[in-house]
């Protein structure tokens, strides 16, 4: 995966990737002033006068922003800076009511961070690779412009204004388009772990710039440019395909990469041209005089750290502790809400194999089918453990078990409820199935002869017919030990 | 014949409505008058009478009903046209702000309602708080009550940035009006017109919905005829805002209460640095004169040495005009104030359109030497350096503070000049505020209260600096100084 390489004319290019996330931090308030986020509101009721930037008004940080990105740091063994302070980046634009975004250049809340992705989907414990995180610092968003509401005008939506960012940023460390697409989609997951960020890309609660350059592999580190606000994993991949294609091309054809911002066009599955560097702004950052640094002290860190929730590595390693394959663990744990899910599953005492085999099988399967998300599954943790547990004891085989599932989707009943009206349970009475194996047996003399001549797999025709005849409510084990003795007879 | 009711200050208002000497409604109506008659002088943009006359209705009512009075009951007040005022149009000074009316009240405005006090109008300033003769205001200069003896009617500049606010105390069309300094635009123009006025210390008042020129340096504070009205005054404007993040956590003292002129035990502070060559004659004796004062009120005199202060004022002219940069983007005609969009213009044709248009020249002038000082590869000459300046400014003072308790020093290096005299030449203008910048860097309290007349009859002031937060031994030197100093000249009524 590591030796993804673009094969041009003159040989093997290397692609050198790094990522600048930005990701909504999930409060009530705005990240200076008390204004509401919510996501799809009519445009220009989320506005505060802080928002609309009206004289005279100032902003004051919000302590739940802060903590947000604080404890997020702390998700990813961060350097948490105990002295931060705020930064304004100047520039003029209609959706930048201040004329300035209050930002953090100098010194970020957080610092020197990493994060460890799987290079193997199927094996979480295979090849891993740690991705440096440079920084995190906290941000505001700006307003949109519509310009779809009018023949020759523009129009502005503020109540994204002033909405908290986190712009968490990596280090030049991946080299394919896979590795970014694990470290977007693990760095997700934490985020949403930590509840600091919802990861939802299609609403732009996360985007992604991302930063692309190729090398000969060994050389140094050739121009990159940055692609802006790529809004899926999926896109993030695409871009760094064909931005990397394209910059072969243009080395191979003696032209020079040019530093500039570019755009992805996803109908089109292409990167164009915004601007080079010739035409970038000069923000003019300086600290925030409106501000004072921010400080933390130990007790507001303890809590973030206490509040911190089991994250996604750790979940996995103790559910591969409990006996649960890797790959299953890793599929148990990668979407939070699952993995708190299967936790309560866990915790209603279902046995652990068992239930990771279902949970990953049976219900997922069921979800997909029915285009349902684990948050509205129609069957909670507390039913399926009392699922589990009626197989665990040999009330139900299985099939049976799937049988009862099925009706527990539909009705939403209890499965011991379903075992009693339909009489589904599965018996393990050895004289009945004795009479039906001797059923059995007088019906097929001729497979009868056959397995006792020797053709020892017809056994499972036999152990099929059994367990057909008893309309699959026999103990399989039961009927698997009888059968022998009979057969052998 | 009864006394002209606007010939009291704040504390003589506030115990004859207390006492019932006269209604708060009598004292509103003066003023009210007085206001409208003093057109020539240019000091009021809006004239609010209906505010001042409500607020003190609602004191004399409040009296009737035998309520506890507020503590600015029955004084009505004028307000410099920086701080937001609900319902009343608020310009800064500028043509930019044309036909904005605010929807809200500045923190300082509200607290002074809530302290009882109403508004007789909007005071005429430099634009953006950004001069020091009144001459960059969009909406005509502010002309001086003050004329010089020997028959010369020159109109004289007030000082600035807070010129309405000084001529509109200084000319009795009201006992007190709110002011702010950012390098020294309340005590400059109240040594000109021969008032008194009060910066507290950075973070006391709170900057919520007053339109900022430097976040870092603005501060608001009183302007009154004399110590214990601004003292009155700044304890109703103070106080912590949740609202300003710098804004300072910590109860209002009692600052009248405190007041004292008896100085035994203290030490007063004289920078040699503050004598600079080519101040004149009479500002030196003046001083000397202040040194005086102190000495027979009791207190000891000390040199001490404040060894940057050359380095103040080109320090105060990159980061207070950087700061204004960043903070005068926001006006650009998106959505409020004035929009100038030519036929067939683009955004940043608005831009350049309206900011032309809308801003004066001073204001442009600082907008491009902010924006210069922070641009790439220049930030760290300049705005960096001026940041370490500022800090070893900061730590001058610190210094000296720990040899005395008061400083004592000019207020301006020259008496109030004409109007034009310097206005075609901005560092001679700077340099009016070159006494009293240093504290501004520092974030100190500081005062000027009158301290005599030049040859030509024209006010002095005397400057008196302060510890971070004690307001009370700036009070109680001025007052000591106001004591002695006996300054009773006024202008003579001739608009």
């Amino acid at each position: 995966m590591s030796d993804y390489r673009i094969q041009g004319d003159t040989g093997e290019w290397e692609v050198v990737i790094g990522l600048e996330v930005h990701a909504q931090v999930t409060s009530n308030a705005k990240l200076f002033s008390g204004a509401s986020t919510t996501f799809g509101a009519e445009p220009n009721t989320q506005v505060s006068l802080v928002d609309a930037a009206m004289p005279g008004m100032l902003p004051v940080p919000n302590r739940e922003c802060i903590r947000q990105a604080v404890r997020t740091g702390m998700a990813i063994d961060a350097q948490i800076n105990t002295w931060s302070r705020f930064d304004r980046k100047n520039y003029f634009y209609a959706d930048l009511p201040q004329g300035y975004q209050i930002s953090q250049l100098y010194h970020p809340l957080v610092g020197e961070g990493s994060i460890e992705v799987s290079l193997d989907e199927k094996n979480p414990d295979g090849a891993t690779k740690v991705i440096g995180v440079e920084r995190i610092h906290v941000e505001q968003d700006a307003g949109k412009l519509m310009h779809d509401q009018h023949p020759t005008r523009s129009y502005v939506d503020l109540n994204r204004s002033g909405v908290a960012l986190m712009e968490i940023v990596s280090r030049p460390d991946m080299r394919s388009p896979a590795e970014a697409g694990a470290y977007v989609r693990k760095l997700r997951a934490i985020l949403r772990y930590v509840g600091s960020c919802d990861g939802n890309m299609e609403e732009g609660s996360m985007r992604a710039d991302v930063n692309v350059s190729v090398r000969k592999p060994g050389d140094e580190l050739g121009t990159r440019t940055e692609t802006k606000n790529v809004n899926s994993v999926r896109f993030v991949m695409a871009v760094i395909e064909q931005e990397a294609r394209r910059q072969v091309e243009v080395l191979e054809s003696g032209g020079r990469i040019v530093q500039e911002t570019r755009l992805y066009d996803p109908d089109r599955n292409e990167t164009r041209s915004m601007r080079s560097k010739e035409d970038a702004h000069d923000y003019r950052y300086f600290p925030d005089p409106d501000l004072l640094p921010l400080e933390l002290d130990d007790a507001f860190l303890a809590e973030c750290r206490a509040s911190l929730p089991e994250l996604p590595d750790a979940k996995r390693h103790r559910f591969e502790s409990l006996g649960i394959a890797p790959y299953q663990a890793g599929v148990l744990t990668a979407e939070v809400e699952a993995a708190r899910w299967f936790d309560t599953l866990l915790d209603a005492g279902a046995p652990p194999v068992a239930a990771a085999n279902w949970t990953t099988s049976e219900l997922f399967g069921a979800l997909n089918r029915t285009g349902r998300d684990i948050t509205d599954s129609p069957v909670g943790p507390a039913q399926a453990a009392e699922l589990l547990a009626l197989v665990a004891d040999g009330t139900l085989s299985g099939s049976l078990a799937k049988q009862v599932f099925e009706v527990m989707l539909e009705t939403g009943e209890s499965p011991a409820k379903i075992v009693e009206d339909r009489g589904l349970k599965q018996t393990s009475d050895t004289g009945a199935i004795e009479a039906v194996i001797a059923e059995v047996m007088a019906k097929n003399p001729n497979q009868l002869e056959q397995y006792r001549g020797g053709k020892e797999a017809l056994f499972g025709f036999f152990v099929g017919q059994t367990m057909k005849a008893m309309g699959g409510k026999a103990n399989p084990a039961v009927v698997n030990a009888l059968l022998k003795k009979a057969l052998a007879a | 014949m009864m006394t002209d009711l606007t010939d009291l200050g704040i504390a003589a208002i506030r115990d004859g409505v207390r006492a019932g000497s006269f209604s708060a409604v009598e004292v509103a109506d003066a003023f009210v008058v007085k206001v409208a008659r003093a057109k020539a002088l240019n000091a009021f943009l809006v004239e609010t009478p209906n505010h001042a006359l409500a607020a003190a209705k609602d004191a004399d009512a409040a009296r009737a009903a035998g309520e506890v009075l507020k503590p600015l009951a029955g004084v009505p007040i004028g307000m410099k046209d920086l701080f937001c005022t609900a319902g009343v149009p608020t310009t800064a000074g500028s043509d930019i702000l044309a036909g904005f009316t605010p929807t809200y009240d500045s923190t300082i405005s509200q607290n002074l309602w809530d302290a009882g006090a109403g508004m007789l109008g909007k005071l005429n300033m430099d634009q953006f708080a950004m001069g020091s003769s009144n001459e960059t205001s969009a909406f005509g200069n502010v002309i001086s009550p003050w004329r010089r003896s020997g028959g010369s009617n020159a109109d004289l500049a007030p000082g600035g940035s807070s010129g309405g606010s000084a001529v509109a105390v200084s000319a009795r069309l009201c006992p007190g009006a709110t002011g702010t300094d950012t390098g020294g635009s309340i005590r400059q123009p109240a040594a000109f017109t021969g008032i008194s006025g009060i910066k507290p210390t950075y973070g006391r008042c709170s900057r919520w919905g007053t339109i900022a020129f430097a976040s870092s340096l603005d501060q608001a504070g009183p302007m009154a005829r004399d110590v214990r009205d601004c003292a009155i005054m700044l304890a109703a404007m103070a106080g912590f805002d949740a609202k300003d993040a710098t804004s300072l956590k910590l109860d209002v003292p009692k600052w009248e209460h405190g007041l004292s002129s008896n100085l035994n035990g203290l030490r007063v502070g004289i920078p040699k640095e503050y004598r600079i060559d080519g101040t004149p004659e009479e500002i030196d004796a003046l001083w000397q004169r202040g040194i005086d004062w102190l000495r027979d009120a009791g207190a000891e005199i000390v040199d001490v040495s404040l060894p940057h202060t050359k380095y103040a004022l080109p320090a105060y002219y990159i980061i207070a005009p950087a700061e204004a940069s960043s903070n005068l983007a926001r006006y650009d005609g998106v959505r409020y104030g004035l929009r100038d969009l030519p036929e067939g213009a683009g955004l940043q044709d608005m831009y350049a359109a309206t900011r032309a248009d809308g801003f004066g020249e001073e204001v442009k002038r600082r907008i491009m030497i902010g924006t210069y000082v922070l641009s790439a590869g220049f930030y760290d000459a300049y705005f960096t350096q001026a940041s370490k300046i500022r800090t070893l400014i900061a730590r001058d003072f610190e210094r000296a503070f720990e040899q005395c308790d008061v400083i004592l020093t000019p207020t301006a290096p020259s008496a109030a000049f004409a109007l034009g005299e310097k206005s075609d030449d901005p560092l001679a203008m700077y340099m009016n505020d070159v006494f009293t910048v240093p504290s501004s860097l520092a974030g100190l309290p500081a005062m000027s209260v009158p301290g005599g007349l030049d040859k030509h009859g024209l006010p002095l002031g005397l400057h008196l600096i302060g510890r971070p937060l004690d307001e009370q031994g700036v009070l109680n030197a001025g007052l000591a100084i106001e004591e002695r100093a006996g300054f009773v000249a006024r202008p003579e009524a001739w608009w």
